[in-house]
């Protein structure tokens, strides 16, 4: 059941944009994670779509209903908390009860349906166990597993969760987003869930919608949005970065700002004739003489390549420009090599991952990150202090 | 194995138990002992016939009965003054908060007096309700009124920060879930407030099981009718009859300390359900 979301705005009381003419189409079936920092009003949408929250304007569209005039009561989205808001004076089994028990007399099921219902329930969490224990007996993750079975116990048209993670520690996390992840993929109900934690959004989500202030600002696969960031909040917020001054010269390529000039190795092919003499000028003699006796001649020359360097000078109108590079894609050496670089010194070296992290502290005082694979590391043979020279291997523009 | 004293970062353990139980024991239990002892001089016969006598009866009749219905109407009007007061917001909220604690501060006369003043038969309340033949001053009627004035805010402020404290989230949950107002309230919003709406409850009780000096001017003191407890202990000690009174007064201590000890066992028990 998909949702659309045209236009929605939301100004709280205090003048506060919470939304700023938001839209969005969720598919079917879709997971969807909404990403951004706290106060991006990634939350107040997911309450607004929920009908705990009202919009000033704009509509939420459900499997073609609008849904201005339903409450919350009358949507039926399943909605899961961040701290869970199990109801703590009712067991498990109540709690995953709760929806179907109170039901209107001729639409609740008889109370064997409902039991085998939940039980049922309780065994996709994997707490049938522990359906008399009360939510304070129960663990972070098991609370939150209940207020997901819950949740669904009322066969929701959507799923949304706010923050449905947040509260739980950092293994138990991990482990619960790839539970979701595969009960999604069993369910397949439309789901939308908040998170600030990007690697968790690309991790669980099909799409991600990035927010800041109110506003969307990229809706994409999270291969799209890591790969292909539409502007420097977005690139920002999905990851580490380090940040160079730069300048564009005429043909649109970009450089480092600490370089005024710019020796670029160029591969230039020298025409065999200079280095092989008279005979090279007339490639049809040997061409000739090769029909009588073949092989006497040397016929076809093969090109001298001669490495020259190309210099561009900063032309002093030169549009400046900020480039980002993330921390893995900086190249570092502790010899020149003839290219752009800028020069930083090691102030701390973390080798307790796949590749080593390097902080590096420019001139000026700014710091620069750089993940660098452990065989380089040792190769070079970087020691805290060392000074190096830095080249981002890949480089963005945001205008 | 539990050890009796807990390691802790805060010294003083010793010398805060000495103090606390030679304070309590001072202050407390040596005024209520005295009671014991000094009703220890009668036989029990003649106890049992001070404290059963037929007036005496009527009066714990009175005094246990206005007390009980004083502290159930409290608890439900209370907790709605602390709804509004809670989850409202409107102007001269902050002055309401404030007037919920007068009768607290109020010397009870006064109370008692202002009380009498609007029910009685010429009152400016009592008048309209005289052509209709109820009589609520001189009644255990206005003994109930005047018990509910100085019950109330026990179980305002008791059931107030809990309120406040409690997280909007469940209500979100259970309406989310497809529940109607009334059954988020009775089923989710009720069960978390019993704890607090049951000591409201046990302080609004206790303290009107005690009262005198706001009901002794509304209740009119009519022996048999009107007449509770704490009256016909001043009686008694007027007639210069100590020992009955402290008869009376052990009946009532022994009550009272039975009453509220099953009320914190009740409470204790539906807040360790869900605290385990």
């Amino acid at each position: 059941m998909g949702i659309q979301v045209n236009d929605i705005s939301k100004r709280f009381n205090n003048d506060f944009v919470a939304l700023h003419n938001v839209s969005l189409d969720i598919k079917s079936g879709e997971l969807i994670a909404l990403l951004g920092p706290s106060g991006s009003g990634k939350t107040t949408l997911l309450r607004i779509i929920a009908g705990l929250e009202f919009a000033d304007s704009g509509t939420v569209i459900l499997d073609g209903q609008e849904l201005r005039t339903k409450n919350a009561k009358e949507r039926n989205v399943g909605f899961v908390f961040q701290h869970y808001a199990l109801f703590k004076h009712m067991t498990v089994f109540q709690n995953v009860a709760f929806g179907l028990s109170v039901r209107p007399k001729a639409q609740r099921p008889s109370d064997q349906e409902i039991r085998r219902k939940v039980m049922d329930l309780l065994e996709l969490i994997h707490l049938e166990a522990y359906h008399d224990r009360y939510p304070s007996q129960l663990s972070g993750g098991q609370r939150q597993r209940v207020a997901l079975a819950r949740a669904l116990a009322v066969e929701p048209k959507v799923l949304l969760l706010d923050e449905p993670f947040g509260a739980l520690d950092a293994k138990v996390r991990k482990e619960l987003r790839r539970w979701m992840r595969r009960l999604h993929d069993d369910i397949h109900i439309t789901s939308i869930f908040v998170t600030h934690d990007q690697e968790e959004a690309m991790e669980v989500a099909d799409r991600v919608v990035v927010m800041s202030n109110g506003c969307i600002e990229q809706v994409g696969t999270p291969e799209q949005v890591y790969h292909h960031p539409v502007n420097g909040f977005v690139y920002d917020f999905l990851g580490n970065y380090n940040e160079f001054d730069g300048w564009k010269d005429k043909d649109g390529a970009v450089h480092l700002a600490e370089t005024e000039i710019v020796e670029i190795p160029e591969e230039t092919i020298v025409q065999a004739s200079t280095q092989t003499g008279w005979l090279g000028r007339y490639p049809e003699i040997s061409h000739v003489v090769n029909k009588v006796v073949p092989g006497l001649l040397p016929e076809k020359i093969a090109p001298v390549i001669v490495k020259k360097k190309k210099t561009i000078r900063r032309p002093p109108d030169a549009t400046a420009v900020k480039l980002f590079t993330r921390p893995h894609e900086i190249f570092v050496s502790k010899v020149l090599d003839g290219d752009e670089y800028v020069t930083a010194r090691v102030t701390h070296i973390n080798p307790a991952s796949a590749l080593v992290k390097l902080e590096l502290e420019r001139p000026g005082g700014a710091i620069l990150q750089a993940e660098i694979p452990k065989t380089v590391v040792d190769e070079l043979n970087i020691k805290r202090g060392d000074m190096l020279y830095i080249r981002p291997k890949a480089t963005r523009v945001f205008e | 194995m539990r050890k009796f004293r807990e390691p802790s970062v805060l010294p003083g353990f010793g010398i805060t138990l000495g103090i606390t139980l030679s304070y309590l024991s001072l202050i407390v239990l040596l005024p209520l002992s005295g009671l014991f002892v000094s009703t220890a001089g009668v036989s029990f016969a003649e106890f049992w016939a001070t404290v059963t006598s037929p007036r005496v009866m009527s009066a714990y009749r009175i005094s246990f009965g206005a007390s009980f219905i004083a502290a159930f109407i409290n608890v439900f009007f209370g907790l709605i003054v602390t709804w509004v007061l809670v989850r409202y917001k409107f102007p001269g909220k902050r002055i309401m908060d404030a007037m919920v604690d007068l009768p607290f501060a109020l010397p009870t006369a006064v109370a008692g007096i202002a009380l009498t003043a609007l029910y009685a038969p010429q009152g400016w309340v009592g008048r309209y309700f005289e052509p209709l033949g109820i009589k609520i001053a001189f009644t255990p009627i206005g003994i109930t009124i005047a018990l509910i004035f100085i019950g109330l805010p026990f179980v305002v402020r008791t059931v107030q920060p809990v309120l406040e404290d409690m997280n909007r989230e469940y209500e979100e949950a259970a309406v989310s879930l497809g529940a109607t107002r009334w059954q988020t309230f009775c089923r989710v919003i009720l069960p978390e407030l019993t704890p607090a709406l049951m000591t409201g409850f046990a302080m609004a009780l206790a303290r009107a099981l005690g009262e005198y000096g706001s009901v002794i001017f509304i209740a009119g003191n009519m022996p048999g009718v009107s007449e509770i407890i704490p009256l016909i202990i001043i009686t008694k000690l007027e007639q210069y009859d100590y020992t009955g009174a402290t008869s009376i007064a052990v009946v009532m201590l022994l009550a009272s300390f039975l009453m509220l000890f099953a009320i914190n066992l009740l409470q204790s028990w539906s807040r360790r359900r869900r605290d385990e």
